[in-house]
């Protein structure tokens, strides 16, 4: 049987309802849930979530567009952020944003074309005894160097060269 | 003096005190104790919130005790997002288990079943750690149920994730966010220790907070006592940041001189030092020989230094970005009022504002105090206002960058 993308996202939220439950506190666990496989929470996750726990759409949006680290927009694969509170920023934080942008061809607050890399600035992520600090999804990385950038997208891009296609089948 | 320090994200460079902590001594005692006395010891030992207010601990537990309710919740603040501070991640990934312990006396004292730690989004590294702690303290009896063999006591703590929102920090705004909502801060009264999540009466406490309750269970409110000054009791944990030879986390006591703290972390040109993250204290040398404790200067625990050739607008300006990124938007004072600061300190950067107008941003911030509706908002003007207050040469008659270059 044919199953179109959105059969596909449908059924994997009523699973996550399924396992995290319909009440209202549920709804960010979810959300969270769907952020990080989907990179996104595009307006039709938004309705299928609102159905299934029973609340209005808007509901969602509004918690959507109040947490940083959900977004409506489609985001890369890799969400780099890159702390800009003042520990970091008096350890040069500005030259490592800018190897950031020379090396991924992109400015701050945008997503790469090929839809693998986000660049984004974070307020203090908690490391900063160890500036500059970037997450990249879940994972920190500290004393960052603007040499040592290219290392680190390295480092993300030979995910994609090993898993490449079961990472990227959520999405496309 | 103690003092001592750590570094690196998982490898203490020294011990602290939670280091001769007997594992599970604390939760020991108090199962053999009427959750009143245990609330009388955490009353005596005069111990206050390690998350910045300063709340003394026993008093909100006793409400919490008080309220008459079958369901109550304990929750770990773990939200930690004021600008340089990060002991509290050092905490949970060294020292979790006297973090649960503490939680679990709590429960013990106000008679709740229900726990929770919420742990900001930032932090989703340490979630399996976290996970795999409670799942080995359910299997020892630690959690779960009928603890250390007492068949009154059921206790179990699950993890839930904020998603990136300072704002979230703030108590009733953490509730909201638990509960699924918007992180937006509630009026008080109620407040959580009589209806807290789901309308239940809840406490919340920072994680060093629940670390030191277990302490002082053990050691007693005597010991506790020893350390720090009168109004504020005992020793606290620091997160030092900044220009200075060995950041890192470090234990002083309450009631440390500002200088003591600059020499024991190596800043000796220290020029200022941000006392209690962005919206703390910004003290000039002159002042370096005040004590940080409740009654004096009070703090989270973040300490940031700026050494001698920093610019003082651009660390108020950085402050004043955080702040108008981070308000809930919620009141009027505080979504606009920070972005006003905002551009008057743009105005002040390139050398544009009138002395009448930096007193008119100066009258805004006092309204900002006031008025609005958190913490985060009555607190957000301070680095600006000291800032003009001890750094004023440093503000007016600014010459444009870009003209000069
Ligand atoms: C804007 C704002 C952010 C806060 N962030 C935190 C935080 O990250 N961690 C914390 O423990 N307390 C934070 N607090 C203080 C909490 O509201 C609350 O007072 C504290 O968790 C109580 O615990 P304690 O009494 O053990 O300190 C914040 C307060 C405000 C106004
Ligand atoms: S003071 Fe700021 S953060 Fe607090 S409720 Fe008002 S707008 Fe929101
Ligand atoms: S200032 Fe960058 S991690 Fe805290």
């Amino acid at each position: 049987m044919l199953r179109t993308e959105q059969d596909v996202l449908r059924q994997d939220i009523v699973a996550l309802a399924d396992r995290l439950g319909r009440g209202r506190e549920s709804l960010l666990p979810i959300l969270q849930e769907v952020q990080r496989k989907y990179c996104t929470i595009s307006d039709y996750a938004m309705q299928i979530i609102a159905d299934e726990l029973r609340i209005h759409p808007v509901e969602v949006y509004g918690v959507v567009t109040f947490y940083s680290f959900l977004d409506f927009r489609p985001k890369g694969r890799f969400v780099i952020r890159l702390c800009r509170t003042i520990s970091c920023d008096m350890k040069e934080k500005n030259r490592v944003a800018r190897q950031l942008e020379n090396d991924l061809g992109i400015k701050f607050g945008q997503t790469t074309p090929d839809g693998k890399f986000t660049l984004e600035w974070a307020n203090c992520i908690g490391m900063c005894d160890q500036g500059p600090a970037m997450l990249i999804n879940e994972q920190v990385f500290t004393n960052v160097t603007p040499e040592g950038v290219h290392e680190i997208l390295e480092g993300c891009r030979r995910v994609f060269g090993v898993h490449a296609l079961e990472r990227g089948g959520a999405r496309r | 003096m103690k003092m001592r320090r750590s570094s690196k994200m998982n490898t203490l460079m020294g011990p602290l005190t939670f280091d001769d902590a007997k594992p599970e001594a604390g939760l020991r005692k108090s199962l053999e104790l009427e959750p009143d006395d245990v609330l009388e010891l955490m009353t005596e030992s005069n111990l206050k919130g390690r998350g910045g207010a300063g709340f003394p601990t026993g008093a909100k537990w006793r409400l919490a005790a008080g309220a008459d309710d079958e369901d109550k919740y304990v929750v770990c603040n773990a939200d930690e997002g004021e600008p340089g501070t990060f002991k509290d991640r050092v905490l949970l990934a060294e020292y979790l288990d006297l973090v649960v312990e503490g939680m679990t006396i709590g429960a013990w004292a106000i008679g709740a079943r229900h726990g929770v730690i919420y742990l900001r989004g930032e932090y989703s590294y340490l979630r399996s750690h976290l996970e795999a702690v409670l799942k080995r303290r359910r299997e020892d009896n630690l959690l779960g149920c009928n603890i250390m063999g007492r068949l009154d006591f059921d206790f179990d703590v699950e993890v839930m994730m904020g998603a990136g929102a300072y704002v979230c920090g703030e108590e009733t705004a953490l509730i909201e966010s638990m509960e699924g909502q918007r992180g937006e801060p509630r009026s008080r009264p109620p407040y959580p220790v009589t209806k807290g999540y789901l309308g239940h009466p809840t406490i919340i406490n920072n994680v060093e907070t629940f670390a030191w309750a277990a302490c002082i269970i053990d050691r007693g409110a005597e010991w506790f006592r020893e350390h720090g000054t009168q109004h504020s009791s005992g020793l606290k944990i620091f997160s030092v940041s900044g220009d200075c030879a060995r950041p890192g986390v470090y234990e002083f006591p309450l009631g440390v001189t500002v200088e003591d703290v600059l020499r024991e972390v190596g800043a000796p040109e220290a020029k200022a030092v941000q006392i209690g993250g962005a919206a703390g204290f910004t003290l000039p040398r002159s002042q370096f020989g005040r004590q940080i404790a409740y009654e004096d200067v009070p703090t989270g625990g973040s300490i940031i230094i700026f050494g001698k050739d920093r610019d003082m607008l651009k660390v108020a300006k950085n402050f004043l970005e955080f702040f108008a990124d981070e308000s809930c938007g919620q009141c009027t004072p505080c979504r606009e009022g920070n972005r006003k600061l905002l551009e008057g300190i743009e105005m002040l950067e390139r050398g544009e504002c009138s002395m009448h107008y930096l007193r008119e941003l100066c009258a805004l911030g006092e309204t900002m105090r006031l008025a609005s509706k958190c913490g985060l908002g009555q607190t957000s003007p301070n680095p600006f206002l000291n800032t003009v207050e001890f750094f004023k040469d440093e503000l007016i008659g600014r010459i444009d960058k870009t003209e000069t270059d």
